[in-house]
């Protein structure tokens, strides 16, 4: 079994729910990410989505805009990405890396490059925000032939009907998006999500995680009540703004929150 | 991910077979979005299939482009710029005598009566240059619709004029702070809002790029434009002209006036791009011309890009040009060959809006400028028996602060 599904197969034979973090690389700054990255795991994460920093990240709200701006500001892309990658398998082989990012990088190399240089820097998935599974066809065999999983997202608005595309297509989990706006927008509506979740494990035996909303122990622990895992991002990318300057205390702070997460959802 | 050349695509393949039904151009075009925008996409999509085979719709949307918009545009042929060109006889299709001054409003009516009758009481849009924003402010105002414009903070500072615009046409304009501060991020910004507010919104593209179905919705919208020159070129000369010369930035125009053309094959499509400072100096928005292929903004298209895969900026001293993508569609017409492209700079686009004001009397937009430029080239290289149109797409009076600047006279 591939990294990414034997974690979250892991987890659910061990009962426990997953714990996914976002960062982009290079945010605040290149130096930051890979000892970050442990930092994580360390807390409690079982899930790093590395966010490939993107000119124009369309689906992000504000505050995930200014990180991809902050990594571009020090020229951070695909590239460094996957050097990021590699160097963290230095010292933990087990922990997948989802990476995370928008479509037009991988085109520029090509879907066969990308798949071969990910696996050789022991990317386990991708979450590709603007290819969806009606446009993936190509991305999938390719990837799977280099042991990568795709992972797609669901939304609130999207049918039955495309549900059983998207859970179709998607390898290890498959990722709710539980808020219409973007990124960070608003608040948590967990007995929506509960509805929606009951309608998905119809569909589908994936493990679902939840994302977008999750901010502290409370949403955290509601949204792990429903699902099989939840995914905190923007509230963590607020702490590299909030901290950029001072390395030591972005580290302890994102340790203390995401620790705060683990406690609450286990 | 190459296409087969207009012989391979087979005797019984239309051009006008295009898109097919998952919205593709061959490799290009496509739905690529977050799962989030899907459903409004699907919903706009079923609902444009149902509205343009329904007579009441198409009936009001005939109307308002007769009563309200001034249509059909004229014909003109330019006599001394004919002359001037020295071959070719040169016809303008005049595009510049719409009611706002320019192609964008032929989109603006079609899409605001979809919103009409989707029952969606706001429409928000992105601009760059304003002329979009103008057009959907207007259509706004005209069907009472409420309107938000999103506009680069960039952009803001140079186009006043066209913000004071939309503001006396009741529409709210909303500065863009991201990414470059630009049209690119203004689209960026409009596609956000789209997803939260989908339920009473609709979004009005200004150009035949963005997701599937708008490359095609807004190609049908502006396909008036050709069908139109189609019927005057015969009426008044006879036959077919021998090329077709329009502007390129997202390629609305362009789109626009060569689509009833594309089976005519004996006659020549010519898109031209900017070239900003010259192709040479990398400073330009000319993505056929010399970009790659690749995504953004909800399809595959040609793109400037670096060599990370990141949007790079464009130059064009032509704003409605400076777009660092380009309709799916025109990219596939490039490579079936059914469509060529060329590139003019800054220099001679100024040229030819200096041209067309003291042979014709006419001001055109720096835009439409950069089409003059190339039409008078080429018609130079033609005979006296051939004749070409070139797409006049809008007016120039937005362009007389930058021409002025540029001349170093200071007007209030």
């Amino acid at each position: 079994m591939v990294q990414l599904s034997k974690t979250l197969t892991d987890l659910s034979s061990a009962n426990k729910k997953a714990l996914v973090a976002y960062i982009v690389a290079g945010d605040p700054t290149p130096e930051t990410t890979v000892p970050l990255m442990h930092t994580l795991v360390e807390a409690g994460v079982d899930v790093i989505e590395l966010g490939m920093p993107f000119s124009d990240p369309e689906a992000e709200g504000p505050v995930i805009q200014l990180a991809h701006e902050r990594a571009l500001a020090h020229n951070v892309s695909l590239r460094h990405c996957l050097e990021m990658a590699t160097e963290f398998r230095k010292s933990n082989s087990s922990t997948p890396i989802v990476l995370m990012g928008y479509l037009n990088p991988i085109e520029f190399i090509g879907y066969q490059q990308f798949a071969k240089q990910a696996e050789a820097a022991g990317i386990s998935g991708t979450i590709i925000v603007n290819l969806p599974p009606e446009e993936s066809g190509e991305m999938d065999s390719v990837l799977e032939a280099h042991n990568i999983e795709p992972v797609y997202l669901l939304a609130p608005t999207t049918t039955d009907e495309r549900a059983e595309i998207v859970c179709r297509a998607s390898r290890g989990f498959v990722y709710y998006v539980s808020l219409k706006g973007t990124t960070g927008a608003s608040t948590l509506d967990i007995d929506d999500v509960s509805e929606k979740m009951a309608r998905f494990r119809k569909i589908s035996s994936l493990p679902i995680m939840v994302g977008f909303g999750v901010k502290d122990g409370a949403s955290a622990k509601a949204v792990a009540g429903v699902a099989d895992g939840a995914v905190v991002g923007s509230a963590i990318v607020k702490l590299m703004e909030e901290h950029r300057d001072n390395p030591e205390l972005l580290q302890q702070s994102v340790k203390q929150f995401v620790g705060e997460l683990r406690a609450a959802i286990d | 991910m190459s296409n087969k050349t207009v012989s391979e695509l087979g005797v019984n393949e239309s051009l006008f077979a295009y898109p097919d039904e998952r919205g593709h151009f061959g490799v290009f075009g496509g739905k690529f979005v977050s799962e989030t925008l899907m459903a409004a996409l699907q919903e706009l999509e079923a609902e444009y299939y149902r509205l343009r085979k329904d007579d009441a719709f198409q009936e009001e949307l005939q109307c308002d482009l007769s009563e309200y918009v001034g249509r059909s545009s004229p014909l003109y042929f330019a006599e001394r710029l004919t002359k001037e060109a020295g071959g070719a006889r040169i016809y303008l299709k005049r595009e510049d005598l719409n009611h706002t001054g320019a192609h964008k409003i032929n989109n603006c009516i079609g899409q605001a009566l979809l919103a009409k009758y989707m029952g969606k009481p706001r429409i928000i849009a992105e601009t760059g240059a304003g002329q979009h924003g103008v057009a959907s402010a207007t259509v706004a105002a005209r069907f009472g619709l409420e309107c938000q414009v999103y506009m680069g903070s960039e952009d803001i500072k140079r186009q006043s004029l066209n913000v004071y615009r939309m503001k006396l046409l009741g529409a709210e304009v909303v500065p863009v702070t991201s990414g470059s501060r630009t049209l690119k991020d203004a689209l960026n910004e409009a596609m956000r809002d789209w997803v939260t507010n989908v339920d009473d919104t609709h979004y009005i593209i200004g150009t035949v790029a963005g997701p599937h179905p708008y490359p095609m919705l807004v190609r049908d919208f502006q396909s008036v434009i050709g069908e139109e020159t189609k019927q005057q070129f015969d009426a008044q000369h006879g036959g077919l002209p021998d090329a077709i010369v329009a502007c390129v930035g997202g390629g609305s125009n362009a789109m626009g006036i060569f689509y009833p053309f594309l089976e005519d094959r004996s006659v020549r499509l010519v898109g031209v791009e900017a070239a900003g400072h010259g192709l040479e100096t990398g400073r330009h928005a000319a993505p056929l011309s010399e970009g790659t292929v690749g995504v953004l903004h909800g399809n595959r298209t040609y793109l400037m890009s670096d060599d990370a895969g990141q949007i790079i900026e464009t130059h064009s001293v032509s704003a409605g040009l400076d777009y660092p993508g380009v309709g799916p569609e025109h990219s596939f017409l490039k490579d079936v060959d059914r469509a060529e492209y060329v590139a003019i700079d800054d220099n001679e686009a100024l040229e030819a809006f200096r041209l067309l004001n003291r042979v014709e009397g006419i001001l055109p937009a720096l835009e439409s400028s950069h089409a003059i430029a190339y039409g008078v080239k080429l018609a130079g290289q033609m005979s006296v028996d051939q004749s070409i149109v070139i797409n006049l797409s809008g007016r120039g009076d937005k362009d007389i602060p930058t021409v002025a600047r540029i001349d170093g006279i200071s007007i209030e």
